[in-house]
């Protein structure tokens, strides 16, 4: 099963865990199924059309999926899925 | 034209001048280099500490910030006998205690749209050591306009990001994140909190980056975004690309000049947000503790953070921590007063939005947060 590495920033909305296990065979499946897991995760995380904020990417291995095929992009069962979001500390 | 060395800086930098790397050559571009550090906290620290080091020529350090006893657990260019004096004029004195060779100009002033390309204007090389999203997007747009190099650093507790912005090479800060978060989404490390020996590992890779720029050397991080988790001791690297509808550096840019980065971000202006909230939705700690005294039924939420409840509380509050609020707002009784309080007002500010959205009307915001309550209530409450 794919897995979600979840950042410092953000893992306030996943009950405080470092990675969420997620099922789906696209990018845009994994995130939709975390975001069921934790539905006050998804107007933080996405655009009213489903979409990911301009403020965080979503990367799957070194690949921003963007560059990939955005959502569409298939996903193994072994991949890891990476949210990396901007931060501002300094 | 580079600058020659003298007889005692052949000496000093002697470590350098063995490594074929940098040798006589390198070592005179680092002392003909010109590099602008944003903010002289965490990051800019000890980015700042071993640029001096190195022998770069020129360093100029921009902050308005006064130093505080709290800044020290990690800006470790200060010391105890600086707080309450100038961040700059602090900085300056310790790097020209490390290297009297050097030049140092400093800018205590708020970096903006105003001043920024006036200062930024004779260095080379801009280091982005600030602490919030209007300054990144300033930096970077700054940077891509002028054609220099931003050398990038962020943090937040455990977490650490680096790069290097340079458009003319590869992606822009704006390619990676075109639009920064929602006011109040990424806490600041006031708010949240960071490991103080975190901006010691970033910067130092920003200062390591901008050595290598400076000399020519290596790979650089143009093109790639490096994240760094000291809890899990894990570096990683992701590939950035170019956005081709970047509206900075992309073939069709919209912003061909600085902006107002402060309404970009949605933020009411400097770099320390505070969210705006209307007089009559605050109350003071004297006012409060006032009515407490006198037996008013006041619902008190501590919106902090569980493990800061051991530092300092309130007795009779009910801790329900900001990023809980939403789930239980069902549990609260509108009829009732509620006064929300944190550590200094940012985010009860929030939670107060919060529940005013959703039709609340008999709620305060405790203005300054528990601190101010230690200040002017209870003095022999801890402030933090």
């Amino acid at each position: 099963m794919p897995f979600m590495k979840i950042p410092n920033t953000l893992r306030s909305y996943v009950n405080g865990q470092g990675e969420v296990s997620v099922q789906g065979a696209t990018a845009g499946a994994a995130l939709q199924d975390m975001l069921a897991q934790f539905p006050a995760f998804r107007p933080h995380l996405c655009k009213q059309d489903g979409s990911l904020r301009s403020f965080v990417n979503l990367y799957l291995g070194r690949s921003n999926i963007r560059d990939l095929q955005g959502l569409d992009t298939p996903l193994n069962s072994d991949d890891i899925l990476n949210l990396v979001p901007a931060i501002a500390g300094g | 034209m580079l600058l020659e060395l003298s007889r005692a800086e052949i000496l000093r930098y002697s470590r350098h001048l063995l490594i074929p790397e940098v040798g006589l050559d390198g070592q005179r571009k680092l002392k003909s280099a010109s590099v602008l550090v944003v903010g002289t906290g965490g990051l800019g620290s000890p980015v700042a500490l071993y640029l001096a080091a190195a022998g770069v020529g020129h360093i100029g350090l921009v902050d308005y910030d006064v130093l505080e006893e709290s800044n020290l657990q990690r800006q470790i260019i200060h010391g105890t006998s600086r707080v309450g004096t100038l961040k700059v004029e602090s900085a300056r004195a310790r790097l020209l205690d490390l290297n009297p060779s050097i030049q140092v100009e400093v800018f205590n002033e708020p970096f903006t749209s105003a001043n920024a390309m006036r200062i930024a204007e004779p260095f080379d090389f801009i280091v982005d050591g600030t602490d919030n999203f209007a300054t990144r997007y300033l930096i970077n747009d700054l940077c891509v306009l002028s054609g220099k190099p931003d050398i990038y650093g962020a943090i937040y507790r455990f977490d650490g990001q680096a790069s290097v912005f340079f458009a003319q090479q590869g992606p822009c800060y704006r390619c990676l994140f075109p639009e920064p978060p929602p006011p109040g989404m990424v806490p600041s490390c006031a708010d949240a909190g960071v490991l103080g020996i975190l901006p010691g590992t970033i910067g130092t890779i920003q200062a390591t980056e901008t050595i290598k720029l400076i000399l020519g050397i290596g790979s650089s991080l143009v093109g790639r975004l490096l994240l760094y988790n000291a809890l899990d001791m894990s570096f990683e690297y992701v590939k950035l690309k170019k956005n081709p509808a970047c509206k900075v550096c992309g073939p069709h840019p919209e912003i061909t000049g600085l902006i107002d980065y402060f309404e970009f971000c949605g933020v009411p202006g400097l770099d320390h947000p505070e969210p705006a909230t209307a007089a009559e939705w605050n109350i003071s700690a004297l006012q409060l503790a006032e009515r407490l005294k006198r037996g008013d039924k006041i619902h008190l939420i501590d919106v902090r953070e569980p493990h800061e409840l051991a530092i300092s509380h309130i007795d009779g509050a009910q801790n329900m921590p900001l990023g809980m609020l939403a789930a239980h707002l069902g549990e609260l009784d509108s009829a009732q007063e509620i006064v929300l309080f944190c550590k200094s007002g940012t985010r009860s500010a929030r939670a107060l939005e919060l529940l005013l959205s959703a039709g609340f009307r008999k709620v305060k915001n405790l203005q300054g947060g528990i601190n101010s309550w230690a200040l002017e209530v209870d003095q022999s409450m801890p402030l933090y």
